[in-house]
């Protein structure tokens, strides 16, 4: 009856971050985290500016290497094979494990295109007005752009702009996705509504996502992370506490992630 | 300090806290002396009062709200704030069982005590003593306090089970005095509910140092049990 162990793990973890050190140039931003990545969960990493929270997500699709002299040590297993081994495609992992970021960042080509053009590059032979309406439906903006698919993705709010780059993400069919403070440039009725698609989102996707509020962490997300500069001196984040969100939202178990959630850090 | 508004405000709804702690203890002492010298005059006072300590309950819990509101209190404030609005509210039912105890001398008009008063007196002293201290354990956030307090109940306990055992020599004696221990015996037990709620305030005060919800077993039930295995 046992049933291996790793393929249960596989099952459970998406992402599974092992001892993981990123550096630019000589300078190491981010050391020995160990984080997993529930499957069809919301994970946050929280933590003061400067901690390394962005440089962590964006290890998580190779985004770090295209910046030159960036290096890695340590692996980040996606479905149990090494992110990192040679024999990957950076580009292969950049379409399954999608990005979000802080600033909407739509092309500057029609809405329909918006969502389009990475799928058709991608090889996408289907039909290509059900997927642009399955992926604005899915990013809950279909109704609101159904009558203007020919203009411009620059036209719409800016709340509108990030659920076209999130609807965008979800046309080249990821498994994860990256968001880097989705919300940070968008007014709290946009905030909420980014928060409400994510919990829609994650019952076919898994969501990774870094933010500088602790109320949209806690609100949003099952798990956190929380990470801080390490205090020897060096200034290399790295993550001090993972947990249930619940758990590190009432009840903490280190004095720094205390501090930093009841705003005495910061 | 980050915070430091905020943290005054916690230390405020703490006073407050003690405050509507030592309005309880006031009432519930005063309503037992004024029984033993069936002074009526004082109970209907405290009966009065006991919209004081009501009123005083709902203003922290008003300050509570806006600061849950406000400030959007995360770990241990959370628990903190959390947990002051389950104490006042333990605190204004404490009241209660002083203006009960008043109105119990109100109506006994003019008939005299069956007994002289002397172990619902200890009573009373040994559940204030027993407040008084989980007020303090709270404010200090004193775990081993807080776990220690409850034990005490016992002591209360046992005085209950005796004034219960006197007063029914009372009845079997002379069955007329059934009102007249009946009193008597709603005082006893009203104190000995106040003793008990002292321990719902020791497992807040755990609650809000640790992040742990026990329950401290009280010894009720294992009495309980007892009797029932008896039969």
């Amino acid at each position: 009856m046992a049933q291996p162990l790793p393929n249960q793990e596989k099952a459970r973890y998406v992402l599974e971050v092992k001892d993981l050190s990123i550096f630019y140039g000589d300078f190491r931003a981010v050391t020995s985290v160990n984080v997993p990545v529930h499957r069809h969960m919301i994970t946050a990493i929280i933590g003061p500016s400067g901690c390394g929270k962005s440089t962590l997500l964006r290890a998580f699709n190779r985004m770090n290497e295209l910046v030159i002299g960036t290096s890695i040590e340590g692996e980040v297993l996606f479905e149990g094979e090494n992110l990192f081994d040679p024999a990957v495609d950076p580009v292969e992992v950049r379409y399954r494990i999608g990005m979000v970021f802080q600033k909407p960042n739509p092309f500057p080509k029609s809405i329909y295109e918006n969502i389009a053009w990475g799928a058709r590059i991608h090889g996408y032979k289907g039909n290509m007005d059900e997927l642009v309406e399955s992926c604005l439906r899915q990013a809950a903006l279909w109704d609101e752009v159904k009558d203007i698919l020919k203009q411009s993705g620059l036209a719409i709010s800016g709340g509108q702009q990030q659920r076209l780059c999130i609807a965008r993400a979800l046309a080249v069919q990821p498994e994860v996705i990256l968001m880097d403070e989705p919300a940070s440039a968008l007014d709290p009725i946009a905030t909420l509504k980014i928060e409400e698609l994510m919990q829609e989102l994650k019952k076919n996707y898994t969501i990774v996502i870094v933010t500088h509020n602790m109320q949209q962490a806690a609100r949003a997300s099952d798990y956190t992370a929380m990470m801080m500069l390490s205090a020897n001196g060096e200034r290399s984040g790295t993550v001090i506490e993972f947990d249930q969100t619940n758990r590190i939202f009432t009840n903490p178990r280190d004095k720094r992630t205390e501090d930093y959630v009841t705003g005495r850090f910061g | 300090m980050l915070r430091k508004t905020f943290e005054n405000e916690i230390q405020q709804v703490k006073d407050d806290v003690l405050v509507l702690g030592s309005m309880v203890e006031q009432a519930i002492l005063g309503s037992v002396e004024a029984l033993k010298k069936r002074d009526i005059k004082a109970s209907e006072k405290i009966f009065e009062e006991d919209k004081e300590i009501n009123k005083k309950r709902f203003d922290i819990e008003n300050k509570l709200m806006v600061l849950i509101a406000t400030q959007q209190p995360m770990a241990h404030d959370l628990r903190l704030l959390a947990s002051c609005m389950e104490i006042i509210s333990e605190l204004e039912r404490m009241g209660d069982y002083a203006k009960g105890i008043a109105n119990i001398n109100i109506r006994m008009g003019d008939a005299p005590l069956l007994k002289p008063l002397i172990d619902v007196p200890r009573m009373a002293n040994k559940g204030v003593d027993m407040l008084h201290r989980a007020l303090t354990a709270f404010i200090n956030e004193d775990v081993e306090t807080a776990k220690s307090i409850p034990v005490e109940d016992d002591e209360v306990d046992a005085l209950y089970n005796q004034v219960y055992r006197e007063l029914m020599t009372f009845v079997i004696a002379d069955p007329k005095t059934i009102e007249r221990a009946n009193w008597l015996l709603w005082v006893a037990h009203n104190l000995e509910r106040f003793a008990d709620r002292v321990t719902n305030i020791c497992e807040r005060t755990i609650f809000i140092a640790t992040g742990e919800m026990t329950e401290i077993k009280s010894t009720d039930d294992e009495f309980w049990r007892q009797q029932q295995q008896k039969k």
